[in-house]
């Protein structure tokens, strides 16, 4: 891609909002908010280009803000599906049978991680802890968290982003938060 | 078990909106300005007859830590809470911020009066998108109230609350890493000595202190610190919120007495362990970086700082992950390796290369195909490791696998031969 970046209209209220953060002498604290703003823009990932912008607009090095976006794990420099599935598969969620939704992943998206679907809408990727383990196992897709998943009911999200016709946020076997289940014993 | 009356969380799970106004139907924000005209000495000796520890892990006494803040008017002190939450087992932070974020910056607040601090800054992990928009929205109401901004609940004292979001890097719930990080720079622990207290954020004095320890703070100074000692146990006061994940018959988060038996912990809260108690294997009782405890200890241990570190595990961030007898328990752990090998933030060295070695020996354990002299030289390298870093990363990396092998040896062992004996 040979195209430059620079922040929109939108995007420079954003920035001015995050730099009234830090004090005047210490902007380069808004690097990690600028860079998520570029890649928001961006279409969910940071080209060369909208890198060396942020960097401009920080007045910092080019490599020291290159260095940000590699030691982070959510920046990401090659494109990504519309939809970003990461998979949690840290201990909690395993144990709880997140290879059961990494299978369906892989039937619905693509057989490896990291690169998009034939259609084009998805990509996915295997992380670790997202930091919900009591709704074990659980993917992000974008910004929002779908819990309490199973191969079934993962693969109906999924589903649900091709038709079109959303599953609810949150647990998808309809608890509230965090909260136990009625448990019967039987 | 915590009688209702006694619950700090009322809102744990957003069964009401986090909205002011329900916070304050709530009792949030009420009295705030009375402990503010007591003065910031009042406030820290309430927090220490509390006899709080940090909720982020560590369990260091609270109100000691906020003795250690210079008191000189002309510096600038700062706040900083950590809202990363990322250890593996944990999301208690994550419901706190959900569903009672004005507990929290209420918190806030009296914790950044009482150490002479103006300016506030919300380090919460990246992945909580959702959530840092309700904190955010929640930030605006208090201003907008004048609860936090200029002259905050008509107190005389200017206070700011900053959300800075995070972009994925366990390291950064490391206190110096998070500075590090709020300072646009790679998380990269810094040397101790200056401690932050001396020198944090921008070389200012600064204290660290996770979500739920500051979010307890405006309940304890409006029922008493001695209301919160009286709960739990002695060094190991008040109220806790635990998560039970893994293979109990329903997880959930639950706030709960310090000192409650893990046992009646499971089985009031989270249905019981799958298949029953005697179906137990194993539990990691405090988070990823503490050592599991076998079934025989679950039996009786009790949830608190000083009766787990007294069976070699830990409180941590108590996180209570359940693995029954199905459960192969080296690739359990094999899974937490790969986990702190990911996050190493290659400062180093024994750290940066020690967590793949750890991590590439506990997969060859858990495909059969090591000898058991290897389990030896694993927990060589465990003890090289341990220890010898600038953070406690390294030790993390080390102890669930030193606790594997301490209570299952004998077991893997067998499993080893046998396997070596049928090839």
């Amino acid at each position: 891609m040979t195209e430059t970046f620079s922040f929109n209209a939108e995007s420079l209220d954003k920035v001015k909002f995050e730099l009234s953060k830090y004090p005047e002498d210490r902007k380069q604290s808004s690097v990690m908010s600028l860079l998520d703003i570029a890649q928001r823009q961006n279409g969910g990932w940071l080209s060369k280009s909208a890198i060396e912008h942020v960097a401009s607009h920080l007045e910092m090095p080019y490599i020291k803000v290159y260095e940000i976006v590699t030691f982070y794990s959510m920046y990401y420099t090659t494109p990504v599906g519309k939809y970003f599935v990461q998979v949690c598969t840290t201990t909690p969620c395993w144990l709880k049978g997140s290879d059961e939704v990494v299978k369906a992943c892989k039937e619905i998206i693509s057989e490896k991680q990291n690169e998009l679907s034939n259609d084009g809408l998805f990509s996915w990727m295997e992380v670790e802890c997202l930091g919900a383990c009591v709704n074990a196992p659980l993917v992000q897709i974008n910004d929002d968290f779908y819990e309490d998943l199973n191969y079934e009911n993962t693969k109906n999200v999924l589903q649900s982003f091709i038709d079109g016709n959303l599953s609810p946020i949150g647990s998808q076997i309809g608890r509230k938060g965090s909260r136990a289940e009625e448990y019967v014993k039987s | 078990m915590l009688k209702a009356k006694d619950k700090i969380f009322t809102n744990l799970y957003g069964d009401q909106t986090y909205s002011l106004r329900e916070a304050q139907s709530r009792g949030d924000w009420d009295q705030t300005i009375d402990f503010i005209k007591k003065g910031s000495d009042w406030i820290i000796d309430e927090v220490k007859k509390s006899e709080l520890r940090g909720r982020g892990g560590a369990g260091f006494p609270t109100g000691l830590k906020w003795s250690f803040m210079p008191k000189d008017a002309n510096k600038n002190n700062y706040l900083v809470v950590n809202a990363d939450e990322s250890e593996p087992g944990t999301c208690k932070d994550r419901d706190m911020i959900r569903n009672e974020p004005h507990k929290l910056l209420e918190g806030c607040l009296l914790a950044g009066f009482a150490m002479n601090a103006h300016d506030c800054y919300i380090y919460i992990r990246g992945e909580y998108f959702n959530e840092s928009v309700v904190l955010q929205k929640a930030i605006d109401e208090a201003y907008e109230a004048g609860l936090i901004g200029k002259n905050a609940c008509n107190s005389g004292w200017n206070f700011n609350i900053y959300l800075h979001r995070g972009a994925g890097a366990y390291i950064c719930g490391e206190e110096t890493a998070l500075l590090e990080s709020l300072e646009g720079k790679k998380g990269q622990p810094r040397l101790k000595p200056p401690f932050p207290a001396n020198k944090g954020l921008y070389g200012s004095p600064t204290t660290v202190n996770n979500v739920e320890t500051i979010a307890v703070v405006p309940t304890i100074l409006r029922r008493g610190g001695s209301w919160f000692s009286s709960l739990g146990k002695t060094k190991n006061t008040g109220t806790k919120v635990f998560c039970i994940s893994g293979h109990v018959n329903t997880p959930c988060n639950i706030e709960e007495e310090m000192g409650i038996p893990l046992k009646e912990l499971i089985e009031k809260h989270a249905g019981g362990v799958r298949g029953g108690w005697n179906n137990l294997k194993a539990i990691i009782p405090g988070g990823s970086s503490v050592p599991m405890i076998p079934k025989s200890v679950c039996d009786n241990v009790s949830m608190d700082f000083d009766s787990l570190s007294s069976v070699k595990s830990g409180l941590g961030t108590a996180a209570v992950i359940v693995m029954d007898q199905s459960t192969d328990l080296v690739k359990a752990i094999a899974r937490i390796s790969r986990f702190y090998k990911h996050e190493s933030c290659g400062q180093c060295t024994p750290c940066r290369e020690g967590t793949g070695w750890m991590w590439r020996m506990m997969e060859k354990i858990a495909a059969g195909e090591a000898s058991p002299g290897e389990i030896d030289r694993l927990l060589d390298v465990t003890k090289q490791v341990e220890g010898h870093t600038i953070c406690a990363l390294g030790d993390a990396a080390a102890w669930p696998i030193q606790g594997l092998f301490r209570h299952f040896r004998d077991e893997i062992e067998e499993q080893l031969i046998k396997k070596i004996r049928a090839a």
